[in-house]
């Protein structure tokens, strides 16, 4: 799947998923487990806006330095004996990772959960080179079983499907034959993926945080999937968007207990995993090979720029857990594998406005996200900066609203045109107000009246009011 | 023998081109202005730090049993009877004999036909087939976080990262005197270990409980990929 992975557009996607009932209560109790979960690990730790401070100046010390701690990752990676791409493009990547299976050989290979393979749509190149390709996170393993059904939260992938769902695909693609307790479905996963594991001659992973001083890389999971792809097979190959790093494990300690609280509401995730190069020389487990593909993919376009901030982002999925707009709509809806505020802030950078220029506007502007974010990113400041560019410098926004805004532009800066609109509004409004509602809008109105109602025009106008008010003086 | 390194000059070039400046070759880590993790548990006691991971245990689905050196065989075999008996699959590790478990796992176990597998890596394939037929897989903790209830494994060619993942169980052996504050001594640990000029071990391990997934309905599954249960024994130091 690469990142777009919808050709309906905005509004035919949204009418889609607001209607699903089942999903929409999926979400809206997902969003209040999670995010109560992250205000409890908040608060038992204590002091948690110094904590945040705190991940906000490791992230930007970071970014500013970005291309000497990637230096410093690939050499100590090499001094271990591993081998480091650097791919400026998503095709590159995925053909890089594709000529070293091919070269080992390989056919069988099990996957971690990782955002960025997704991204540089690895899964599809691989299996065109006749590889087979097993997701072993439960939720992205259900998901590929259901045909390639898309992720709708970055850290929950399967998120809007119930156990009746999973089990019938379980049923039909996995000869299941049990019930559809949640204990029972993973069972059967366990199961099934165990010799799946144990087959695989390649195992691929994403990166949580690479730590530049020792190079190494981080995994970190509740299932231990990424310890069996980590463990077993004899090649890894580890893909990581190019910011996912930290100077040394001192801020990696730091970031992962930001990472896991915000994500989860959990101390530390049931496995957190430091891989450094291929297995050590007399070791009996752990890949022989080891290879890291750092993977850019637009991400340099945003440094330097007022967007510079979302590079901070550690995928927690926080201020998803916040998201009002995200609650209603759901993650399909944005089209994207990033939903919720950081997608609609990272896809139309990464992707571009053409696909993704209505994800801005699918915000309220509210700030929950931006207060939720673990590492400080000005989420809601962020999408509205896209909105500016959206309309000042793209000049896209929407044709309705480009004539009204001209219409009212003329309107506004002559006086007695103002003057004589607004006299005529309550008269011309007439014909669609019903009990001083205006419930059937004309036009751009329409899109508001089709969900609320709008408050018909009053037969006084504010100026003649505060004439009278004051007597005239 | 080194790996390679492919497109890294133009790639960070143009990384250095977006942020306006040449590339930089040295960057001194600055002095952070916060550090939140210095506070936490700083001054608890050792039997404070134990306090605090008994009531972790229960958060992480772990059980917990507490005992002293003299006990730690019985203890030991008691867990492994209660998860059913072998295989087990355990590291070869010295700790092993210096808290006086020789005499359980050479003799008492065998003569009771338990196989039991300690990881030997010039066997090498065979050390991971034997892991995931073993029913409990038992390691010591290398240093233990109070805060998290997680025990920190270091891999080696004796210290094989498949004992703590592959079987169905799991049992860490927590030597008190290896309880600190949380993950922040993690790291001090590792910085005391370059400063030694020793390198990271090709694989770290923190791990917190058994294996679980939430992927199904947000409801909790504990035991999905790895050990499906996990039990620690902490020995005191008498």
């Amino acid at each position: 799947m690469s990142m777009k992975f919808s050709t309906k557009n905005f509004n035919e996607r949204t009418k889609d998923n607001i209607s699903d009932d089942f999903m929409r209560k999926a979400v809206a109790s997902a969003q209040e487990r999670l995010h109560s979960r992250q205000l409890d690990a908040a608060e038992e730790l204590g002091s948690w806006e110094e904590w945040r401070s705190h991940g906000e100046e490791i992230r930007q010390h970071v970014l500013e330095n970005l291309d000497y701690y990637l230096y410093q990752l690939s050499e100590n990676v090499a001094e271990r004996g591993g081998h480091v791409f650097f791919a400026k493009t998503a095709q590159e990547a995925s053909a890089y990772v594709r000529d070293v299976i091919v070269k080992k050989e390989g056919k069988k290979v099990v996957k971690s959960k990782s955002m960025v393979t997704e991204e540089i749509n690895l899964n599809a190149v691989l299996e065109e080179a006749g590889c087979e390709v097993i997701e072993t996170d439960l939720g992205e393993y259900i998901l590929q079983v259901d045909d390639h059904d898309p992720p709708s939260h970055i850290v929950a992938p399967a998120l809007h499907k119930n156990r009746e769902q999973i089990r019938a695909v379980f049923t039909e693609k996995l000869d299941y034959k049990n019930t559809s307790k949640p204990e029972e479905l993973a069972l059967h996963a366990r199961e099934k993926l165990r010799q799946e594991f144990l087959a695989a001659d390649i195992g691929i992973t994403g990166c949580n945080f690479a730590i530049a001083e020792t190079g190494s890389i981080s995994l970190v999971t509740n299932e231990g999937n990424a310890r069996l792809v980590s463990a077993l097979p004899k090649t890894q190959i580890t893909v990581m968007g190019m910011e996912r790093i930290v100077p040394s494990f001192e801020e990696f300690e730091v970031l992962v207990s930001l990472l896991t609280r915000s994500a989860v509401g959990q101390k530390l995730t049931s496995y957190v995993t430091a891989l450094t190069g291929p297995r050590d020389a007399g070791d009996a487990d752990g890949p022989e090979e080891f290879h890291l593909v750092i993977v850019d993919n637009g991400r340099s376009e945003i440094l330097g720029t007022e967007f510079q901030s979302v590079l901070q982002c550690i995928r927690c999925a926080a201020c998803v857990n916040v998201c009002p707009v995200y609650r209603h709509i759901g993650g399909h809806s944005y089209g994207s594998i990033y939903s919720g505020p950081i997608g609609a802030v990272l896809s139309p950078l990464l992707g571009g406005y053409d696909d993704f220029k209505e994800l801005p506007f699918a915000s309220t502007l509210c700030g929950a996200c931006t207060d939720a974010c673990p590492v400080k990113i000005p989420l809601h400041e962020l999408l509205h900066q896209h909105r500016r560019v959206i309309v000042e410098e793209e000049g896209r926004s929407p044709i309705s609203e480009k004539l009204a805004m001209k219409a009212f532009g003329i309107g506004a800066s002559s006086n007695p045109l103002y003057s004589m609109g607004a006299k005529v509004a309550s008269t011309a409004m007439k014909p669609l107000t019903k009990n001083n509602r205006i419930s059937k809008g004309p036009g751009p109105l329409k899109d508001w009246t089709d969900l609320r109602e709008f408050p018909a025009v009053g037969n006084t106008r504010f100026r003649d009011w505060f004439y009278d008010q004051k007597g005239g003086k | 023998m080194a790996g390679t390194i492919q497109n890294r000059d133009s790639f960070l070039g143009e990384i250095a081109t977006r942020l306006g400046r040449e590339p930089k070759m040295q960057v001194e880590k600055p002095v952070w202005k916060y550090q939140p993790q210095r506070a936490v548990l700083t001054d608890a006691s050792a039997d404070e730090l134990l306090e605090v991971l008994r009531k972790q245990c229960q958060q992480i689905h772990t059980d917990l049993v507490e005992t002293t050196l003299a006990n730690l065989a019985n203890a030991l075999n008691e867990t492994v009877k209660l998860y059913g008996g072998g295989p087990l699959s355990l590291w070869k590790d010295p700790r092993f004999a210096e808290f006086g478990l020789s005499d359980l796992i050479e003799t008492k176990w065998p003569s009771e036909e338990m196989e039991v597998n300690s990881w030997d890596t010039t066997l090498g394939d065979k050390n991971i087939v034997r892991a995931e037929q073993a029913n409990v897989g038992i390691t010591f903790s290398d240093l233990t976080l109070a805060e998290s209830g997680t025990v920190v494994l270091f891999s080696s060619a004796d210290k094989g990262r498949s004992v703590s993942l592959l079987p169905t169980h799991y049992i860490a052996i927590i030597p008190k005197s290896t309880l600190v504050p949380r993950i922040t001594q993690a790291a001090d640990l590792i910085r005391e270990k370059l400063d030694n000029g020793e390198l990271v071990p090709s694989c770290i391990n923190f791990i917190t409980g058994p294996s679980n997934s939430a992927d199904i309905e947000m409801n909790l599954v504990v035991g999905v990929h790895g050990p499906v249960k996990a039990t620690y024994i902490v020995v005191g130091d008498s």
